[in-house]
């Protein structure tokens, strides 16, 4: 119900919005929550487990009960929290957990079933047969309890990330936060202010008091109008602080379009859904407030049945009274409050219940002292309660029940890196700990000081205390006036008697659960948590910690410090995966890296291979052909027969230069590179220092100090990083440079026996056999363009490596096709390249898998003895040279089978097929045409002295079983005479 | 976790690449329960230890880095190549 002159907007425009198809109207400034109880409907959902009728119980982010789901389809927001869901034209908003609808519930049946829900009712129950539990149990567990579902559909939302730096972090723009902001801010530092509601204020914004005379929220005004002008002070609403990490480091997630119909957000809209902030603070004041908390009693959870100061700021912010006819439960003065301005505002107010006999009077409201609520009454919205005082029992009729059981202090943040809070007698509250999170100060509610002047004093000190660390005066100003009420409380968590009093609204816990688990013996406050899931669902306990413990505090004979509190982690509040994730989902989880012959290879069909983040064509399909295999093998005699066209430009290049460069080389690679000539390439083989193959490849001397070195695609950064580390950590006295040079150059092999007469058309100045022997490189020019060329093969072939600067790729690749064409060749992908070097017995990382040593390679010739290098000491260890280790052969089929598949497992043809009978694995398998049959690479047991015997692989997931002969892994041309030419 | 690159400035830690705890490269000759140390062996102590990060996604730099384990506190950031010899054995409190 709307109170005619209370509330903060003075001419407000009219919203409508649906909830659960009903056309309402509420008005701008609303929340989901204050509209509802315009339209005087309480009911809003149903609980986790016994389907319960729920309403809204608080006016805040800690809301347990009204959950909603907000739009539909692929904008399906679920568990959208009715207190912070702002109201826009066209919402559209509906119960959850529940059917065929909120009113009419089926599920309620749980309610009545209760006695045997109680905690630990899972674990004791559906224990048997253990096969019941994945098929059975749980999938009717989860339809039966659970809480609003997800469109099962991709989302189609835009999230953001962004990053924020400041002098001073302020959370929360209530009284002490704005102090904090204002006092930084007057002093020059840079202040960031974040308040998770859609406005700035806190309390002020609620609570009908003044401050320096004037009405609290016109200071609110005042002050940010101050705040707004100051260049260095940035303002950020609808943002919650989800956690604190090292170093001042704070995540924070900002809501940019919860308030605005969908179209805004979606995918390709100006603006994301939600930005997920990191900020990196020197300083930080945390101004987070307190959170009201419930007395569990009898049917407390009842719609109707609010928090105090929640119903004080649907009153005083909203002009809502919740009811007509309203009562106030409390065990403190602060609830007071609340009776006194719906008794001001001329809202029915039939009584306030006082835990305490010495409860202040008033000439507003009767005060019943010394009484507790025991039990309340109603169907779907609350009816009347019992009191119960010395006078006996008695029912009250009454529509909306006030309560506070006092105030937590939002410590949560100030625990995230692993500090406890400090019990505050006098409070009967928890307080941050100082000094839990370095470079953090803690003011006002969420540090006990629940008065606005406290609040102001301590924002005012915690900001002056933070600008001495940063080395900035403080402009002197007067503390502004405010209220000073002291916060006087009794103890009161849960009213003694029959029944389920709710703790826990959202998981369902009652008082009677939390007794249970300390009679089963589960008294550590962590093991009642996780039995009876207290705590445990989104609110993450912010309305039931405290109570909990105390009430298992009192079932064990212990007092609330030693009984201890459970820990609070990050996110404060709930954050959606796809805002955390922001920018690294499709094709930001893994970016694509194209090559310059990409073009041409769509424009040819090509079928396109993932290798790390580059695709590389496949193969390349002609007219007619049926199967993958058709192609690679064409492909595979253009190189054997003419000539073949292949980008290698993947393979890491690294530029190296200084005086040492030759060091450097010697010192990471197993063989001598200080004999390498200028204008020569040099294969090469490196180890981690474990004495392990880290990656290969070749090396070219392009002048007196200058190098080349290409790595494999996979290990391309692992290497940079690695030379870095070495010229950096082991040897900084060195003279040399790196850069790495991948993406400059567009690098083609060109291989096959017509390999020379197709440069040679190409070439500015054409080569031969003497000026261009095997292993030699140097500068060529392509029609006037400088480029590089290496006489290097991977294939076996007569081959050329010829690169250019990366933007002539494309060009240079459509000119090498058209040439190669014309002498009978052409492209080959990645399938015929694999074959080609298997066929060769050239490894890859299939081969170097991190487990290999050169001496299982049959590399260990390649180790030299004459210097130091990476790996040499513990290379040498027995184990690792050991003539038992599996060593690489080749493989070819000799059974009446004929198909090999990397992956086999090999054994001995007498022995049974198990894993201790294991002699070895194949890593690479091809069809050669040259030879008609498949041919592999594999590790064998004792390999290199077993050359000739057959051998018995076996692939259980493919199905393959048959008989190879070892082989020596060279297949093709095997003097080598072919690439020398 | 912030590292002050000495290149580059104050950093969050996603730009650069742990190593583990810095130590000094044995000799050639060294006996092989020296490289065994080396390769294998790790203090992990509750408190202070140097170690190495790679400013990967910065300036490429190999830091020292002095970090409190049990707190994540940075104490010291070094250039690795401004090291003296054997003050890597820092690695072993």
């Amino acid at each position: 119900m709307r109170i005619a002159g209370k509330g903060l907007s003075t001419q407000p425009k009219s919203v409508s919005f649906t909830f659960n198809g009903r056309h309402l109207m509420g008005q701008e400034g609303d929340t989901l929550a204050s509209a509802l109880l315009a339209n005087d409907i309480h009911l809003v959902g149903r609980s986790f487990k016994y389907h319960r009728p729920r309403g809204i119980l608080t006016a805040g982010s800690e809301e347990p009960n009204a959950l909603v789901t907000v739009g539909h389809g692929t904008c399906q927001d679920p568990n959208q929290r009715a207190t912070t869901q702002e109201l826009f034209d066209g919402l559209e908003a509906r119960s959850q957990n529940c059917w065929p609808s909120v009113e009419h519930d089926i599920l309620a049946l749980n309610n009545l079933a209760a006695p045997f829900f109680s905690a630990g009712f899972y674990y004791k129950t559906f224990m048997w047969p253990a096969a019941f539990w994945e098929k059975l149990y749980e999938p009717m567990i989860r339809r039966a309890a659970g809480l609003g579902a997800l469109s099962g559909e991709a989302d189609t939302d835009s999230y953001e990330k962004a990053y924020a730096f400041c002098d001073l972090l302020v959370i929360g723009a209530g009284p002490a936060g704005l102090m904090a902001a204002l006092t930084a801010g007057r002093a020059g530092a840079d202040v960031l202010l974040l308040e998770e509601d859609s406005r700035m204020g806190g309390r002020l914004l609620v609570e009908q008091e003044e401050i320096d005379g004037l009405a609290a929220v016109d200071w609110v005004e005042i002050v940010l109008a101050e705040l707004r002008s100051m260049d260095n002070v940035r303002l950020m609403t609808r943002t919650s602080v989800t956690g604190a990490y090292d170093e001042g480091t704070y995540g924070a997630l900002e809501r940019v379009s919860h308030h605005l119909p969908r179209s805004h957000s979606l995918k390709g809209s100006h603006r994301p859904r939600e930005c997920f902030w990191r900020i990196a603070a020197k300083r930080a004041v945390l101004a987070a407030g307190a959170i009201e908390r419930p007395v569990a009693f009898r049917n407390n959870d009842r719609p109707g049945v609010m928090m105090a100061g929640a119903v004080r700021a649907y009153l005083n912010r909203w002009g809502v009274a919740p009811g007509e006819r309203l009562t106030v439960f409390a065990n403190n003065d602060d609830a007071h409050r609340t009776a006194r301005d719906l008794a001001q505002a001329g809202v029915h107010l039939a009584a306030v219940i006082d835990s305490r006999h010495d409860a202040p009077d008033s000439d507003l409201f009767p005060v019943i002292k010394g009484a507790q609520v025991c039990n309340s009454s109603g169907g779907r919205q609350l009816e009347s309660i019992t009191v119960r005082s010395v006078r006996g029992e008695e029912k009250i009729q009454t529509d909306c029940l006030a309560m506070s059981g006092g105030w937590n202090p939002s410590v949560h943040l100030t625990c995230h890196l692993n500090a406890r809070p400090t019990w505050q007698r006098d409070l009967l509250a928890f307080v941050p700990t100082p000094g839990a999170v370095p470079g953090l100060r803690t003011a006002g509610a969420c540090n006990g000081a629940f008065s606005t002047h406290g609040a102001l004093s301590e924002g005012e000190a915690a900001a002056a205390a933070a600008l001495e660390d940063l080395g900035l005066a403080r402009v002197a100003a007067a503390l502004p006036q405010a209220d000073d009420a002291p916060y006087r409380i009794a103890p009161l968590w849960a009213v003694p008697g029959k029944g389920r009093a709710w703790l826990d609204f959202q998981n369902d816990v009652t008082v009677k659960d939390v007794a249970q688990a300390a009679d089963e013996n589960f008294r550590s406050v962590e093991h009642m948590k996780r039995y009876t899931t207290q705590g445990m669902a989104t609110d993450q306990g912010k309305n039931s910690n405290v109570a909990a413990l105390a009430v298992l505090a009192d079932v064990t004979g212990r007092s609330i410090p030693e009984t201890g509190s459970t820990t609070f982690r990050p996110p404060f509040v709930p954050v959606a995966i796809g805002a955390m994730g922001a920018g690294a989902a499709d094709q930001g989880f893994k970016p694509q890296r194209f090559l310059t012959s990409h073009a041409v290879a769509e424009e040819r069909g090509a079928s396109q291979l993932e290798v790390g983040l580059w695709y590389r064509a496949a193969y390349f399909p002609k007219p007619g052909e049926t199967s993958w295999r058709q192609s690679c093998d064409r492909e595979i005699m253009y190189v054997r027969n003419a000539v073949g066209i292949c980008d290698v430009s993947t393979l890491g290049k690294i530029d190296i230069q200084g005086a040492d460069a030759v060091r450097l080389l010697d010192f990471v690679y197993t063989n001598t590179f200080s004999t390498l000539k200028q204008g020569r390439v040099r294969y090469g083989l490196m180890l981690r220092e474990d004495g392990f193959v880290m990656d290969d490849g070749t090396t070219a001397r392009l002048g007196e100090n200058h190098y080349v070195m290409t790595t494999t695609t996979a290990a391309a950064g692992e290497v940079m990083a690695h030379l870095e580390f070495v010229a950096q950590v082991l040897h900084p006295e060195w003279d040399v440079r790196f850069a790495s040079v991948t993406e400059h150059w567009a690098q083609f092999a060109i291989a096959g026996p017509k390999a020379r007469a197709l440069l040679n058309g190409l070439l500015d100045q054409p080569i031969d056999g003497d000026s261009w022997p095997f292993m030699a490189c140097g500068e060529v020019s392509v029609m006037g363009i400088k480029g590089r060329l290496f006489r290097i093969s991977f294939s076996g072939e007569e081959a050329y490596e010829l690169a250019l600067p990366a933007s002539y790729g494309d060009s240079l690749f459509r000119i090498l096709l058209e040439r190669a064409e014309a002498l009978g060749g052409g492209a080959y992908g990645m399938e015929a390249l694999n074959v080609l070097r298997i066929e060769k017995g050239f490894i890859t990382h299939a081969e170097i898998n991190g487990t290999v040593t050169a001496f299982d390679l049959g590399m260990q010739g390649m180790m030299s003895k004459k210097k130091d290098f990476i790996g040499k000491a513990m290379a040498a260890r027995p184990g690792l040279i050991d003539a038992d280790r599996m060593q690489m052969v080749g493989l070819k089929p000799v059974g009446a089978v004929k198909e090999l598949s990397a992956g086999a497992h090999l054994f001995n043809p007498e022995d049974p097929v198990e894993r201790i009978q294991d002699q070895g694995y194949v890593t690479s398998v091809g069809f050669s045409p040259l030879l008609g049959h498949m041919i592999g690479l594999a590790f064998l047991k004792g390999g290199a002295g077993r050359i000739g015997d057959e051998i018995r692989l076996v692939d259980h997931m493919r199905g393959i079983d048959t008989l190879c002969q070892v082989m020596e892994p060279v297949f093709y041309d095997v003097e080598g005479g072919k690439a020398r030419g | 976790m912030r590292i002050t690159c000495p290149h580059c400035g104050e950093r969050d830690r996603r730009e650069f690449y742990y190593k583990g705890a810095a130590l000094d490269r044995p000799a050639e000759d060294a006996e092989p329960e020296a490289w065994h140390a080396y390769v294998n062996l790790r203090e992990n102590p509750a408190g202070p230890l140097a170690e190495l990060w790679y400013h990967e996604m910065g300036c490429g730099s190999w830091l020292t880095v002095m970090r409190n384990t049990a707190t994540h506190e940075i104490l010291d950031v070094r250039l690795a190549s401004d090291a003296e010899p054997g003050a890597a054995s820092g690695g072993k409190p």
